[in-house]
């Protein structure tokens, strides 16, 4: 138990220390980098909670794809932040005040939340009890037996906001040489090479 | 204090002994991978590679490492220092740790995760930030070029491994790497392995690694003639050791995924007597030795693929056909009532 206590609040205390660190760092790598190590830290959070599957996904997917595209961007920026941040503390009053509303907006949004019983009664009734099937097995039954539907409707979501991005980037540019390897099987030696016999002294 | 030593210090000097019963050998197997690699493309090139140090030239991994560790570890003044320091590290661990989960034997495992296949497939798609920092930290184009590389060659890949990862997973049932290598048991000894039912992931499978330990004939990361020697052409002595180890045992890891996927893990050939003496964790390193060996083959044999061509291996070809292949199997297993339970 004492080990589990421990466990939690390296990793807890972590992913707080990396996320400060995420939006304090003066190099965006450096703050990228730091987001990688709350998000590990968030997977070992996972484990301790016993939701092992979300650990891992959360590793492959964020950590493992995510994170690098994000990385690989970053990195090619060429952005002098020193320059960015002049202003940094003229405006910073500014900043306050509209962080402050907000805060006190959710504050009395998320305060006056009731969640009526009864949703929360429907939600759980399908879920299998955890102490039965392993974590993998209990999402599997909700995502893919219960919540198919709305399942389907977040990748149709995905599928529509992935192809708007193609669209929008795509674009024909004339004049680019690239290589069709159908075109190239298709040819025949037949029609592209012709064989002669060359008499000696005389060309063709 | 006995019950502290019980429950506390036991366990965790257990835990010790056991992960040294796994990193030696495996350093070990590292350093005397790039021996044989030495020898196997000598052989193909029709040489004799080294045979200078030791008999045979056996001593030659450990002259190489006194070498690599007596050199001065030389830091680019331009370079970012920490994230320069850390990326061999960081490619060095992560080769390491993934070796946690592998049962190399019935039992003989350290953590035996019941996700152990996600794990495994978590770990490896991280070994890409050690290129990728190594490639921005040293501050020089040839290395950004090779770390950029690497990042988008390893992310598609990764696409298609995943793909053929849930084939096999769907045959199962399980993500246990254990229950994997059991579901291959069967009647038919070798055939029942999943390499001959699922043969086209399978050699999918092998050539991703290929891919994502950035081996030829997919090394354009480190495309020599290119790059000079791409995302590690900064480093040197202990630093670039280190580079070199996690690339091999990065190596010894996906042969030893594909050996538990595609080729049975420790289970022997045939089910009868002289195979069956021999013990499991034997034809586990027998196998390892098999895949790394065509890992050799290939970069004998091969020339290096152009940067279009790589990408639209992974994106047209594997991508597809491992994507139908989810839905095949799928379909083939309910439509004949073969769903593991």
């Amino acid at each position: 138990m004492i080990l589990q206590a421990i466990a939690f609040w390296v990793f807890a205390s972590i992913t707080v220390a990396a996320a400060v660190m995420v939006i304090s760092a003066k190099n965006p790598v450096h703050s990228v980098l730091f987001l990688i190590l709350a998000f590990f830290n968030a997977a070992g959070l996972f484990v301790l909670l016993g939701a092992e599957f979300l650990a891992m996904i959360l590793i492959v997917v964020y950590v493992g794809a995510v994170a690098v595209l994000f990385l690989f961007v970053v990195m090619m920026l060429d952005i002098n932040f020193a320059e960015l941040r002049q202003g940094f503390l003229q405006y910073l009053p500014i900043g306050l005040l509209v962080g402050l509303v907000l805060l006190v907006e959710l504050a009395v949004v998320v305060g006056g939340w009731v969640i009526s019983t009864d949703a929360t009664a429907r939600a759980t009734a399908k879920m299998p009890a955890v102490d039965q099937v392993p974590n993998t097995d209990a999402l599997g039954q909700l995502i893919f037996t219960h919540y198919l539907y709305l399942f389907q409707g977040a990748g149709l979501v995905l599928l529509v906001a992935m192809i708007g991005a193609i669209v929008l980037t795509h674009r024909s540019r004339p004049g680019v040489r690239k290589q069709n390897i159908s075109d190239q099987l298709a040819r025949d030696p037949k029609e592209t090479i012709e064989i002669r016999k060359v008499q000696s002294g005389s060309g063709i | 204090m006995a019950e502290f030593w019980t429950a506390y210090l036991w366990p965790l000097l257990w835990i010790v002994i056991k992960i040294l019963a796994i990193v030696v050998p495996l350093l070990l197997a590292v350093a005397y991978l790039t021996l044989a690699e030495r020898k196997v493309l000598s052989a193909m090139q029709m040489r004799r590679g080294p045979n200078v140090v030791g008999p045979f030239g056996l001593l030659q991994p450990i002259a190489d490492g006194m070498k690599l560790f007596f050199k001065e570890t030389i830091i680019p003044s331009g370079a970012n220092r920490g994230v320069f320091i850390l990326a061999p590290m960081l490619t060095f661990s992560l080769a390491l740790i993934a070796w946690a989960v592998i049962p190399v034997g019935a039992g003989l495992v350290l953590s035996d995760l019941n996700v152990g296949i996600l794990y495994l497939f978590a770990i490896s798609s991280l070994g890409v930030y050690g290129v990728l920092m190594a490639g921005w930290a040293s501050n020089s184009k040839y290395a950004f070029l090779g770390g950029l590389r690497s990042a988008a060659q390893m992310v598609s890949y990764e696409v298609s491994m995943g793909f053929v990862i849930i084939t096999v997973l769907l045959v199962v049932g399980s993500l246990n790497l254990s229950d994997i290598v059991m579901a291959q048991k069967g009647s038919f000894g070798m055939f029942n392995w999943f390499w001959l039912p699922l043969l086209p992931m399978a050699v999918i499978f092998f050539i991703s690694t290929l891919a994502e330990t950035n081996r030829h004939p997919f090394d354009l990361p480190e495309a020599e003639a290119e790059l000079v020697s791409g995302y590690n052409v900064e480093y040197s002595a202990m630093t670039f050791a280190l580079f070199f180890l996690g690339e091999y045992a990065n190596m010894i890891l996906m042969s030893a995924m594909t050996s538990i996927l595609f080729l049975g893990g420790w289970l022997p050939p045939f089910d009868i007597a002289p195979f069956t003496w021999i013990p499991g964790p034997i034809w586990f390193a027998l196998k390892i030795a098999f895949c790394l060996f065509i890992f050799i083959w290939v970069r004998g044999t091969f020339p290096r693929y152009r940067y279009d061509q790589l990408m639209r291996l992974g994106w047209k070809v594997f991508l597809p056909i491992s994507l139908a292949a989810v839905v095949i199997v799928a379909g083939f297993l309910v439509t004949f009532d073969l769903v593991p339970a």
